[in-house]
């Protein structure tokens, strides 16, 4: 079993070297049919190694270096139910986005299956690994093999300066985690993550946060923190619909499993006399990410960029649930990306549907036009349901959890947070999708009025009367996948069960650097009422239906004075995402210094 | 082992940013990116250096023999890959956007906005 372990990494690798190595001499079918094909057995095999390390984590040295005398030699990948699983959704993605695309790009060679194909094996390398330098490397990979994505669209000017203002804060960011990596290894001589968090054991002191500070932060870049969050909306707005599949749906969650990864097998014993301070200031972060990214996302007209800045919303959602430090905060943490990663390519999707249909993805545009295509709004309005985190949706199983895990650590207020970042971004989904489909309410209003229109160019060549199957197919089972997930009877339980794993510092580092295994970090059970959440997430879709309906109602005062404030504060907002990739690197460094000396100031001078 | 070459790493991780935040030129931009990239490099160097440390070649030298890290040494040369295709990929970017929009300047370039 031990020998599927490199193969997710190696398939997709070595189908790209072929592709590549005959760019222009394969048939484009051919092509398809090579990348769907390495994309399931990968899918199969996470899944698999999923299974088999349910009970025992995985641990897999390159090249037989194995540990001796409790140093890692070699490089390991270490295996357990998170990294696994994400690693086959990962190929769940990438599968839709190979079918959605067998539409597309006719007139360019295999350059796009191979970037795709690497972007796979990098993203599945970097859920696997247990090597902190080895993760660097993958991130890097991926990173490379996603900017060249962005700007696939070659001739559009919008589509050049997305990639490189993602190219350029996302560099940065991985400079910071090398930096990171270097600090930590001249304090331990250790690359391997079990080995450092064995070798720093309880210890804290200014190198340890600076490092950590530099590691998370990187990290954060990618998974769009505010303030670090601007490249994003730039970069899904211009970027080819099936690459924003994977950018929304698992590429930024990556971010925060990162962090989540690194602090579990390594920071937990350093920070675990401070955990007030790590917690308060990252359940701070996420609160303003999820809250910046609901109201900017309202405020926008070009579907690709609402959707954008919603993922920043969930995003900042994610950050709350892995800052509670808990294991169930994390169980929490990993259905809601499940949940939230499926309706949100489901909803990228559609918006390439309207794209390949009408040639633009701006709702004022659209107004209206999307009335003969009843199922693609029925989608898009469920999506939208997800979104909101009704039930039964993966999405209201991983809230409630959270929320579960966030009451036992004494945080309900971010209930609240859950509850404004569901509504007011699924009332944008609602709102484009009584515009769109069904022509509702005047072309243009008040609060996504402030948008700019982007032009698009148009990413497939023929389109008629109808949406190719393949299009709309996999947007449909997506969001049935994402109700799926919240219907499966052990879906919560095997989270926490796999969260405790994951969470299981000493556990971790005894079976990478012992070879042996501690007795299970066994959850309690505990069945919690679910009717307060329940009643949060119905409230928080009838708010998200209010909205809308309000937003577009004909008998509401437009000119209102009630509005004014909201929309000056939404201006002012706006005013920030300047697009400026200079702008958006001063307010990268700007937020690692205040973390860093927040973070700095909690532990050392207050004590916390 | 002096503190100077840490500071020379701090120095040109911070000059290279405040190239990065005042450019106006997208080459430029990927030129400042290698700065800060350097400062990695001599973080790294600076880490693994010992001083009166031989090169890491242990063929035929005594057991016991200061050398200077060499796992520094491959992190670096790994990182000297990995970035040479970002800047690669940047500037094959600024090539486009050139072709494209006539500038590859980033103030001029107002569709991305709110």
């Amino acid at each position: 079993m031990h020998t599927l372990v490199p193969l997710p990494v190696a398939i997709p690798l070595g189908v790209a070297a072929i592709l590549g190595a005959l760019n222009g001499h394969v048939p484009r079918r051919i092509a398809d049919a090579a990348c769907i094909l390495a994309t399931v057995a990968v899918g199969a095999i996470t899944l698999d190694l999923m299974v088999i390390s349910r009970h025992v984590p995985i641990v897999y040295w390159f090249g037989g270096w194995t540990v001796r005398a409790g140093m890692a030699i070699g490089i390991s990948f270490v295996i357990d139910p998170i990294g696994a699983g994400l690693a086959s959704f990962v190929c769940v993605l990438v599968l839709a986005a190979f079918i959605f695309s067998l539409h597309y790009f006719e007139s360019v060679g295999t350059m796009f299956h191979v970037l795709m194909l690497g972007f796979l094996a990098a993203m599945c390398g970097f859920c696997l690994t247990g090597d902190l330098f080895n993760m660097f490397v993958f991130f890097e990979l991926m990173s490379a093999a996603a900017f060249a994505l962005c700007g696939y669209k070659n001739e559009e000017p919008s589509a050049q300066q997305g990639a490189l203002n993602f190219a350029i804060t996302n560099t940065i960011g991985a400079f910071m985690v090398l930096i990171g990596i270097a600090l930590l290894y001249s304090r331990t001589g250790a690359l391997n993550m079990a080995q450092i968090g064995r070798a720093l054991s309880n210890q804290m002191d200014a190198t340890i946060i600076v490092a950590f500070v530099m590691i998370m932060c990187g990290f954060y870049v990618k998974a769009a923190a505010v303030p670090f969050h601007f490249w994003l909306a730039d970069a899904h707005a211009v970027a080819p619909t099936p690459v924003c599949i994977l950018f929304s749906g698992v590429m930024v969650e990556l971010g925060v499993y990162a962090v989540a990864r690194v602090y579990w097998a390594i920071m937990d014993g350093p920070f675990a006399a401070h955990r007030p301070a790590l917690s308060g200031l990252l359940l701070t972060v996420g609160a303003i990410t999820a809250v910046v990214g609901a109201i900017m996302c309202f405020g926008q007209r070009h579907i690709k960029r609402l959707l954008a800045f919603s993922t920043i919303s969930h995003v900042g959602l994610l950050i709350i649930a892995f800052a509670l430090l808990t294991p169930d905060g994390l169980a929490g943490g990993a259905i809601y990306t499940l949940g939230h990663g499926m309706v949100k390519a489901a909803l990228f999707i559609v918006s390439g549907i309207l794209l390949h249909r009408f040639g633009t993805v701006d709702e004022y545009h659209l107004h209206g036009r999307g009335r003969p295509h009843l199922g693609t709004a029925l989608v898009f309005f469920a999506a939208g349901l997800g979104l909101a985190g009704m039930p039964p949706f993966g999405t209201f199983l991983g809230e409630h959890t959270i929320e579960r895990a966030a009451e036992l650590a004494h945080q309900s207020w971010i209930d609240v947070i859950f509850f404004f970042a569901g509504a007011i971004t699924a009332a944008a989904v609602f709102r484009v999708t009584a515009r769109v489909f069904f022509g509702w309410g005047p072309k243009h209003d008040e609060f996504s009025g402030g948008g700019k229109h982007i032009s698009e160019q148009r990413e497939t060549k023929h389109s008629g009367q109808g949406i190719p199957a393949v299009m709309f197919v996999p947007a449909a089972v997506l969001v049935l996948l994402a109700l799926a997930i919240g219907i499966m009877p052990h879906v919560h339980q095997e989270a926490r069960v796999a969260a405790f794993t994951m969470a299981d510092h000493a556990g971790y580092q005894a079976r990478v650097l012992d070879g042996t295994k501690l007795p299970d970090a066994k959850p309690e059970v505990e069945y919690s009422p679910l009717a307060e959440s329940l009643a949060r997430s119905l409230g928080a879709t009838g708010a998200a239906l209010g909205i809308a309906f309000l937003t577009l109602a004909p008998w509401y005062p437009r000119k209102n004075k009630a509005y004014r404030p909201i929309r000056s504060a939404m201006q002012v907002l706006r005013n920030f995402h300047t697009g400026h990739v200079g702008d958006y690197v001063a307010f990268l460094t700007f937020g690692v210094a205040a973390f860093g000396v927040v973070l700095g100031l909690l532990i050392k001078r207050f004590g916390f | 082992m002096s503190i100077f070459p840490y500071l020379v790493a701090a120095w040109l991780f911070l000059v290279g940013l405040y190239g990065v935040i005042s450019s106006r030129n997208f080459v430029h931009i990927a030129m400042c990116l290698a700065v800060v990239q350097s400062s990695t490099y001599v973080l790294l160097l600076a880490i693994g250096y010992k001083t009166g440390g031989v090169p890491p070649i242990f063929a035929g030298a005594q057991v016991g023999t200061p050398a200077v890290d060499p796992i520094v040494q491959a992190l670096m040369l790994t990182d000297i890959v990995v970035e040479a295709t970002v800047v690669a990929l940047l500037l094959a970017l600024a090539v486009q956007i050139q072709k494209a929009a006539g500038t590859v300047n980033p103030d001029r370039l107002l569709e991305l906005q709110g």
